[in-house]
Formats: structure tokens, sequence, C-alpha cells
């Protein structure tokens, strides 16, 4: 236990953190947006899968990592619209197209890369680009808060903005307003002539690029090449940040936070005389169990409200 | 049915010409309509559930397109290709089934898809502002801060005018606005309604309640089976005719009822209390009996403990306090296929949603409650198909369920077979208490007709039943005794329904008058 | 109206072939611009596994794990559920038998069926688990199950590196097998075995128990409709469980019958997610048992094609997954078609009224 304290409070452990969690907190709060509008995106994880295939292939090409994140976007918001059109107007179940995209993505990123570069599962013989690591000025110079704060990849930083940016779109947008209008009551929606399709089309697309960020993330930030299946369920962690976070944009760095502690944690462990395979499956048991939890309080909080109205 | 001969100097303002809907799946919900407006009037549609009144009004307000036929405008031919469309045409709808966002503030919803924007982000403040201005124009009081999730139902369908309005609508179509208004509030609508009519808005009012559109409406079209069937000026039309007209026939009002047999008593209810999860207490300390050969109504305004009371007899809720006997045996610690063993059958309040299996067929359907048994049973586990479809074969002709076969999935049938199955198959086990709610709540006159014939068949072989109805005349003239609720308790018990008019039964209803004590205990038949 | 539901019911399978051809076609065309021979590449992919009886014996073989997933999959879209535990139940029944297979001391014609019976107990326990949370909490039973399989996952490792592992091996992998635990062949020159005809026992099995029995009756009604089910004297709690046992079960057996069947120690140092092709597979049969080795055969042939592809030419095998997706998206489309229907439908319809209505 000493240990685990030590461990702990540790700049270092707290600087893996938030490292670990930036990926999944990009695609928690994609699956936030398609949730707020009544779609479940289960495609995030291969909407990311793709994205640090794409951005390691252009940043390659390019040899420019800015171009690199931005194919990552595009390939993201392109599966978001492919989900969205299956799921609308060709009236697929979601849940179905969203496992049509992973598969698409766990074996065509493979054929693609394999296809292109003749590498197999791994990006070994691709110059790819990482994205640069930011010293925070003023921040970077004080002791402990800066060596935990500072010094992370430019996209750690973009994604407290991306939460911001969350935020706004739900409490103050027209298109904020809509999205939640769509998710909770379509035909109410449409009836008032907002293009439900159009709508959702933009969340899910919206959601498939924060995705597509978070692949990016991996490939050119947490790693510095593309492996074949490295989001390593991420995406689906997300789904049950996701309903940890309750939909709301603040909700979602701290239920990723909850999943970037227990990585690191189970990181940090395999030092230590537990078998390795118990201290990998740490990060799934905290988020099952917060995820349990999590649907017993709703289900109670949901009692509640509804006490309250009757007086 | 030809109106060339009246007055009609006034300007059509919407007319639809021959429109035909066909759904996919193939059911013909129009069939060449001609439907017209006039400025400033208020025109009833009226018809049966299933007439097609509703879906000629979505068509109307772009939700659905018409497979055939056209639309005019002040006589220039209009398409729609949604409601927005439908509302740049000066067109709003308040519908049935309320087109509101429970989360979001009444302000949000009014001005939900034409939301007033400030330089970047929205102008609450505004719309709050707005939807006071305009409530206070048209006389309907509402607060603009609250959750829409958090008001009334008559409130909820003034947020739905209020909506309309803020979108500049002139013609305005409600769909069975009175379907879930008290009384006093269909008053007040009706006030509303001649206020928005005096500054020259068109209303379309559709509805069956004959009375209120004698009280409210110049003209109404009436449909049957997906046609007009004819135009009229209500006061120059009398209830019979458009009675006649709506089924096409005369409806038989009163129902030939036999004496009725008592034998001993089957269902005893003592002081039941039921708690529901929110901790109101729906039914509180309720007593009564039923004996065979008896029909014991219970009537009440919806929401005052009959629901949770007929769920609690049939197993589907258990009770806090008290018990319930079937054949002398407590009920309340048994699951619901024991307490259906014991000789107890369930009508359900509503049958899509707890009375069916709609992607099973007829068969299926009709065995739910015996498929375990012989003879749809052979060696322990295997279902007998040929004994089940000889069983639902049967059934079917002799409920007259309107089907090709009984391999039909229950999807494709219409609501008055669908509730022909569902009292078919509870009428065809040997129970002995049959509880029934809403047996005829939206279905065709016809299937009326045959099911109120099934129950008073049951009554008089010897069945003990208990009936729950929103039709006052139905559960009147069915019923041979009668309990009336209010909040949960008993407040008046009748020996013989055929003595209390629908008048006196009100004032039980809204709890204006009460019964003693001993009045009421005479429920009991110990 | 009979001839117009045969019509409807013609018109589906059409439709599905129609999927299943535009997605060979999507991958025709990629071959032909990523190879350099591609006419050779797809001719091996689309012709190669009848070439030699050893290749079409190949693909009987990979039936066998696909039929049980697709079996379980079937079950478990019939009552609703979304769970993928499946994945987590092949897995760790394949562990459960490996450890039979090892550990063990059996004879001939004992071993593998001990440890199908282990096996499918395992996948039983572990494929009830997404439903009881969901019962009990009503926690969503996709998301439950996804993270559950990584849990499994890791337990098994946990399992073949601490029990099984042999330390002599260079690579990851387990002790040899007991011989005893090996299914015998069916089919001389090939590596077909018993597994195959467990498979198809399965199907019948499977197919009974859904449409023939009450319980599968039971099933259906708590799929359709859960409010109807309960109202109906129905014990949904438990036809959920059990049905989700039996789902769990078919997986679990379907990995224990691939050890024995076709392996000589455990090698699956990641899972083979066969559940994935289960998802397809209820997919295309609609979730009727009777099409599972259909739809099976369908796709184990195109993964053998696949494989001997990209052994001889230079396209890659993973190019399988892009069929998958693409028959995916196409079928799980309701509305891909579906104007051909509705035009036709709409006809029939209007004149079914009209006679109706309007004449007489």
């Amino acid at each position: 236990m000493d240990m685990i304290m030590h461990m702990i409070w540790n700049d270092a452990f707290w600087f893996a953190v938030i490292r670990v969690t930036t990926p999944i907190l990009y695609a928690t709060l994609g699956a936030v947006i398609a949730s707020r509008a009544g779609a479940i995106n289960i495609g995030i994880e291969g909407t990311m899968l793709t994205g640090a295939l794409m951005g390691v292939l252009f940043s390659a090409f390019t040899q420019n990592a800015w171009i690199g994140l931005l194919a990552s976007m595009v390939s993201g918001a392109l599966l978001g619209a492919l989900l969205a059109y299956f799921a609308l107007k060709m009236k697929s179940n979601i849940v179905l197209t969203g496992i049509a995209i992973n598969i698409l993505s766990a074996g065509g990123t493979i054929f693609l890369l394999t296809t292109i570069t003749g590498d197999k599962g791994i990006s070994t013989s691709l110059n790819s680009k990482v994205l640069p690591n930011i010293d925070i000025p003023f921040i970077a110079d004080l002791p402990v808060v800066g060596s935990v704060l500072s010094g992370h990849n430019v996209l750690t930083y973009l994604v407290l903005v991306c939460i911001v940016m969350v935020h706004i779109l739900f409490n103050h947008t027209a298109l904020g307003l809509r999205i939640r209008a769509v998710g909770e009551a379509p035909e109410s929606a449409d009836s008032v002539g907002i293009d439900v399709f159009k709508i959702k089309i933009i969340a899910l697309v919206l959601s498939g690029v924060l995705a597509g960020i978070g692949g990016a993330f991996l490939s050119m930030g947490y790693m510095s090449w593309f492996s074949a299946g490295m989001t390593a369920g991420r995406g689906y962690i997300a789904l049950a940040a996701r309903a940890i976070a309750g939909n709301s944009s603040v909700g979602a760095l701290f239920a990723s936070l909850l999943f970037g502690f227990a990585d690191t944690l189970s990181n940090y462990l395999q030092s230590v005389q537990i078998p390795v395979e118990f201290i990998h499956m740490i990060p799934y048991v905290i988020t099952i169990l917060g995820f349990i939890v999590i649907s017993i309080v709703n289900n109670k909080r949901e009692l509640m409200r509804k006490k309250r109205q009757l007086g | 049915m030809d109106l060339k001969g009246c007055e009609c100097k006034v300007a059509e303002i919407i007319k639809m010409d021959k429109i035909t809907k066909i759904y996919p799946g193939g059911v013909v919900a129009n069939y060449q309509v001609d439907f017209s407006l006039k400025e400033g009037e208020i025109h009833a549609l009226v018809g049966e559930n299933g007439a097609g009144k509703s879906t000629l009004m979505k068509i109307l307000f772009g939700m659905q397109r018409p497979t055939e036929g056209m639309i005019y405008l002040k006589e220039s031919p209009i398409v729609m290709k949604s409601s927005q469309d439908a509302l740049n045409y000066g067109i709003g709808m308040v519908h049935q089934h309320f087109m509101l966002v429970p989360s979001l503030t009444v302000a949000e919803n009014i001005v939900l898809g034409s939301e007033i924007k400030g330089k970047f982000f929205l102008d609450q403040k505004k719309a709050i502002e707005v939807t006071k201005a305009l409530a206070e124009k048209y006389k309907l009081a509402i607060d603009a801060h609250v959750k829409v999730r958090d008001i009334s139902v008559s409130q909820k369908q003034k947020v739905e005018i209020l909506k309309a309005l803020y979108r500049g609508a002139k013609i305005i179509i409600l769909d069975e606005p009175t379907a879930v208004l008290t009384p006093q509030e269909i008053v007040e609508l009706f006030e509303q309604l001649k206020l928005l009519k005096q500054s020259g808005h068109t209303i379309v009012f559709i509805s069956h309640k004959l009375h209120e559109i004698k009280k409210l409406c110049d003209r109404m079209t009436i449909m049957r089976d997906g046609r007009s069937v004819g135009v009229y000026e209500v006061d120059k039309v009398t209830e019979q005719e458009i009675s006649r007209l709506m089924v096409g026939r005369d409806v038989k009002l009163d129902i030939d009822k036999p004496e009725k047999h008592v034998g001993e008593t089957f269902l005893d209810v003592k002081d039941v209390t039921y708690v529901d999860e929110l901790g109101k207490t729906a039914v509180n300390k309720v007593s009564f009996s039923i004996r065979k050969g008896e029909i014991l109504g219970i009537a009440g305004i919806e929401g005052n403990g009959q629901s949770e009371l007929i769920e609690l007899v049939t197993g589907m809720k258990k009770p806090a306090t008290g018990e319930i006997y079937v054949r002398q045996q407590p009920i309340s610690k048994l699951g619901i296929k024991k307490i259906r063993q014991l000789g107890v059958a369930h009508i359900p309040e509503d049958r899509m949603e707890t009375g069916i299996a709609p992607k099973m067929d007829i068969a299926a359907n009709l065995i739910a409650d015996k498929y375990d048994n012989a003879p749809f049973v052979k060696n322990k586990f295997l279902l007998d198909y040929k004994k089940i479809s000889e069983f639902a074969r049967a059934l079917i002709s002799s409920f007259n369920v309107k089907t090709e076969d009984e391999k039909t999935l229950m999807s494709g049938l219409s609501g008055g077979n669908i509730q022909k199955v569902v009292v078919g198959r509870e009428f065809s086990s040997d129970s002995e208490l049959l509880v029934i709610n809403q047996p005829t709540r939206g279905i065709d006159v016809g299937a009326i007709e045959f099911i109120r014939k099934k129950i008073i068949e049951r009554r008089s072989s010897g069945n003990a039943v208990l009936l729950a109805s929103a039709d006052l005349n139905e559960i009147l003239s069915l019923s041979d005794s009668l309990i009336v609720m209010n909040s949960g308790h008993i407040v008046g018990y009748f020996p013989d329904a055929s003595e209390i008019t629908e008048e006196e039964m009100g004032l039980y209803m809204l709890g204006v008058k009460t019964q003693t004590t001993e009045e009421i205990r005479r429920a009991c038949h110990a | 109206m009979r001839k117009w539901k045969h019509h409807v019911d013609l018109f589906e399978l059409l439709r599905i072939l129609l999927a299943l051809i535009i997605a060979i076609g999507v991958s025709a065309l990629l071959i032909l611009i990523t190879s350099e021979t591609p006419l050779y590449s797809l001719s091996v992919f689309l012709f190669a596994p009848f070439e030699k009886l050893k290749y079409f014996s190949n693909v009987l073989e990979m039936m066998v794990p696909l039929t049980f997933t697709g079996l379980s999959l079937c079950i478990v879209y019939q009552s609703k559920n979304f769970s993928l535990i499946a994945d987590g139940c092949f897995y760790m029944g394949a562990v459960a038998a490996a450890f039979v297979a090892i550990k063990f001391v059996m004879p001939f014609g004992l071993h593998p069926f001990v440890a199908m019976a282990i096996a499918g107990i395992v996948g039983g326990f572990i494929g009830v688990l997404p439903g009881i949370i969901k019962i009990k909490w009503q926690a969503n039973e996709l998301v439950s199950s996804l993270m559950m399989n990584y849990i499994f996952y890791f337990l098994g490792l946990y399992i073949i590196n601490y029990f099984l592992r042999d330390p002599q091996a260079s690579v990851f992998a387990s002790y040899k097998f007991s011989p005893t635990f090996a299914l015998p062949g069916i089919l001389e020159g090939t590596r077909l075995h018993a597994g195959f005809l467990i498979a198809m026992a399965s199907v019948v099995l499977v197919y009974f128990y859904i449409y023939k029995t009450k319980w599968g009756y039971e099933l259906r009604i708590v799929g359709d409709n859960l409010n109807f089910a309960k109202y109906s004297g129905i014990n949904t709690a438990k036809v959920l469980v059990v049905s989700q046992f039996i789902a769990g079960t078919l997986a679990g057996v379907g990995g224990a019958i691939e050890m024995s069947g076709m392996y000589k120690r455990f090698i699956w140092d990641s899972p083979p997610s066969y559940a994935w092709d289960g998802v397809i597979i209820a997919l295309l049969t609609k979730n009727n048992p009777k099409y599972v080795p259909f739809a099976a055969f369908f796709l184990s042939y195109l993964r053998i094609g696949a494989d001997l592809m990209s052994r001889r030419s230079d396209v890659d095998n993973q190019i399988i997954s892009i069929i998958q997706a693409v028959i995916i998206l196409l079928i799980a489309a309701e509305h891909f078609l579906a104007k051909w229907r509705l035009k036709s439908e709409n006809k029939v319809a209007k004149d079914k009224y009209i006679t109706a209505n309007l004449e007489g």
C-alpha cells in the first residue's frame, strides 16, 4: 500500500494520467454529442483507429503533422456521415452500422497500410510526424504543478478547449438547442421545421471529428507510429464513460480521468507482485463498476425528480 | 352532400383535391378525399378512429406527402415537403400527442426552430419576453421560464398553440384537443379558440364528440373509411344524422341485458392500499367484492386509481397493505401465472403496450396465456402447431377478426381487430373473473358493439366481471352495480347502475359528493 | 394476399443476394485497383477454395466456430438483447477446454466431451452476466458486455500464463493437449473434424428450441414485447437468464470444439473475435437458425478465399473485413431497395382497398 501511495504522490504519475486520459476524453466528448442527438455511436472505436492511420499516412506524405491531423478529422467526419446516412436515410440499426464501421476500420486500416507501404500491421517504414509538445509559460516554472500540467502534447490542451466548446454548444447556441431537441423528441423537432436528418448528421459528423482527433493523438502524440488495433477498446470505454458522464462535457472530463487514472495505475503496478493480467483488467473493471453505479444513481435520481414534480 | 346551393361567399383559403395516401406496408389511409377551409371559420373534421382524419391533417401540415392529389392555398397549388413548408404557408398544428421537448423551457420550446439569436449566441431573455407578450395578446397565461416536463397537460396545450402563433400560423389544426382536458379546461379552450377566430384565424377542430362540435364549429367534414362522406353546416344537421354518416348505419345505443342472477362471491378486495414508486398512494383502503354473474363497473376520471386497482387484482402490481382474495384464496403473494390459473382473465388498458406481441402472428398471440398446457403442448415441451392453428382459426371466426388467416402478423391488423384478438384470447380461457380495462377505446363501432355483447354474454353465463372504462355511457349501460373512485378512494357505491344518471355520477367523480362509510361498505357482500 | 406475402419474402431474398453481390463487387473493384496481378488475384479469391479438397475442407472447418457464434447471436438477438458477450464466452470456452485438455487424464472419446461440457457451463455463466446487470440495475448490456469481453480476455490470458503455459515454447503457447482430447477427423486427407457434425446438430437443436418448444415461444414473446410477456404470466427474468445462458453455452462449446478439432496447443494471445461474424450471421439469417449454415458457409468461403489470395498474391486478406462491413451496412439498411418494394406494394394495396370498399 505504501508503495502505491508513493507511486501516486509523484508528478510523473499525474503527468501520465493526463496523457492517458486525452484520447479517451476526445472519444467521450464524441459519444456525448452523439448521445445528445439521440444516437449511440459505437463506431467511435473504428473511427479513432482510422483517424490514427490517416494521421500517420498524411503526415508522412506531406511531412506536416498538422495536415495529418486534418486528415484524421476529415476521415472522422466521413465515418460520422456514413453512420448518419445509413442510420437515418437507410433506416439501419445504428448499433449494427457502428459495428460495420468498426469491422471496416479494423481490417481496412491493415489492408490500406499493407497496400500502400507493404508494412504488416505497424507503420515502421513510414517517416510520420508527431504533433508538438507545448511548455506553458509561467506554469512550466512552478514546482510539481509545472511538471504535471506543462509539457503535454498540443492535443491535450486542445481537448480542454473542446470541452468548453461542447458546453457552449449545448447551452448557448441554436444548433445545440436543436441537437438536444432532435435527440430528446425527434418528432417534436420535426414538427417545428427542424431538419432532423441534417441536425443528426451534423452531430454525428462532429462526433466523428472528435474521435478522429483522438485517433490522431494516439499515432502522432501518444505514439509516433500506427499499429493495428492500437485503439484497444478506447472507443468502447468512451461509451461507458459517456454514460457515467451523463451527457455533460464537464462530466466527460471526470469520467475520462477515472479511466485515465485506472489505466496509469495499472501501468505503474506492473512492477508489483500482482499478475500482470489482473492489472490490465483494472481500467475495465473500474469502468464497468462506475457504469453500474451511475446506472443505479440515475434510476434513483429520475425517481426523485418525478417525486418532486408530484409535489 | 351537395353544398352548391349554400351561401359560399367567403373565399376558400385551403382546398385539398382528391387526396390519396397509402402508407408503406399498404394501409390506404385516405382515398380521393376533398377537403376545404373558408377563411375565419372553425371547421370540424369528424370520423371514427381510423377514418383517416389524422392522416389528412398530417398531409395538410406537410408531415406526410400524399400519394396522389393536390393542395391549393388561396387557389394556387402548393407542394409541402416538410412541416417547415406548412409553417411558411401559415399552417400550424397542435398534435394530439404534444410535440414538445420536455427538458427545454416553455420559451425555448416556443422559439425552437426559429430561435432568436444575439451576436453569437442565443438571446434567451428576448425569447422569454416574446413568449410573455404573445401569451398576453391571446390570453393564454403561461410561465415562460419553467421546463415543459414540469407543467400540466392543459398548459402544454397552450404552449402548443402559442408555438403555432409565434410562427405566424393563420390556419391552426387541433387534433382531438379536448381528449386530454377536464370539463372546465374544455370551456376555457373554447373561449380561447373563439378569440382566435375573431382575430381572423382559421381553425380545424378534429373530434368525435358531437356536442362539442355543435357548441364550437361552423362547418364540418365527415370522414369514414378513409373517404370524405360529406361537408355540412353544423347547425343544419342533427347529431343522429352525423352519427349515421360517420358509421354508415344507425348506431344502437342501448344494450340488451338479461336479468342478473348472482352467485357466490368470487373476488374479495379487503382494505387494499397501493403506493406507487413515486410514493403516491394511488389506491387507498379500497374494499369491495364481486359475485358471479354480475358486472361491477369502476368509474372515475382517469388517474384516480382505477388502473392501479385493475393491475392489483390481476397481479401486475402488489398491494402495500390489505389482501385480495380470488375463490377465497389470498393472491398478493402469487405470480401472474398462478393468478391466471385461479381463473382471472385480463383485458389491459393499452393493448399495444401490454396486450399483444406485434411482430408475431395471430395464432401465437391467441395462445399467450395457455401455450404451456394441453392441447397446445405435446411431449411435455413441444408446441403442437396443428392444434394451435385449429384453435386460432376457430377463435378468428367466432370473434369475427377480419384477416386472411391465423398466420397474419398482429401489426398488420386494425385497432378493432387487434382488440378482438385480445378479447378472444382472454375470453377463451376457462376464467371466471374477467378484469377489463377500456374494452372499446379507439376502435370502430362494429367492434365496439361486438365486444360489449361478448362481455354481457359472459356475465349472463355466470362469470364475474370487473370493468373500468373512461366512456361513461359504456360503463353505465354495461354495469350491474358501480363504484366511483376519486383520489384513490371509493367515494360511492351504487348497487343498481341503471338508477344513476351521468350528471350525478359526474359529481361523485369530481369529488363534489361522497357517500357515507356505511353506504360504501355495501360494496362488500360477505 | 397469399401471393403478396410470398412476393415480399422473395423480395427479401433478392435483397440479401444483391447486397452480397455488391459487397463482393466492391472488393473485386478494390482488388483490381490495388493488385499488380488483378485478374489472377480476383480469380484466386473467388474460386481457389474449390481447387482442392483441402481448401474446400478449410471452408467447412472455418464454418464450425462461425456456426456456433452465429447461433449464439441468433438467440441473443431473438431476446432483443444487444449483448456482445459471446466473444468472451467463446474465448473462455476455449481456455476452459485447454485446461481440461492439459490437466485432465481421460479416455479417448470422453475427453473432448467433458471439455465441451465444462466450456459450455463456463460460457453459459459468463453469458448471463450482462443480462443480470441489465435486469438488476438497468445498465445497458451493449456497453457492459464490451467491457466484460476485455476482462475475460485478460482472465483467460492469466489462466494460460500461470497454469498452462509451456516455458519451453518460444512464443505464447500452452503445453500440448493430451492426445485423447482431439476430436476424430471425418474426411480422409483433410482436417475436417467431428465438430462439424456437432455444429450441424446444434443448428437443428437451436431451431427446435426457438421455433418448436414452449421455451422458444416464451423467448420470442419476451423479445417482441416484454410487457406483454409479463402480462401473460411468463417469468421474463427467467426466460432472459436461461436464453442468455444457452447463447453463452453455445459460444463456449464452440470455443472448446475449435480447440479439440483444430489445435494442439492454446495459442490465442488475442481473441479470435468470431462474435462479430456471429453478428453478421444473425443479421443475414434474421435470427433464424435454419439459415445459419448457409451464412456461415458464405462467410467462411470468403475468408478462405481471401487467405489463399493473400498467400499467392499481393492482396492482403483483410479485404474480407471490407466485404463484411458492406454486407452489414446494406442488409441492416431497411431502405435498401425499399422503393422497389413500396411501388409494388402500393399497387397491391390500392387494388385491395378498391375491391374491399368501393365495389359491391
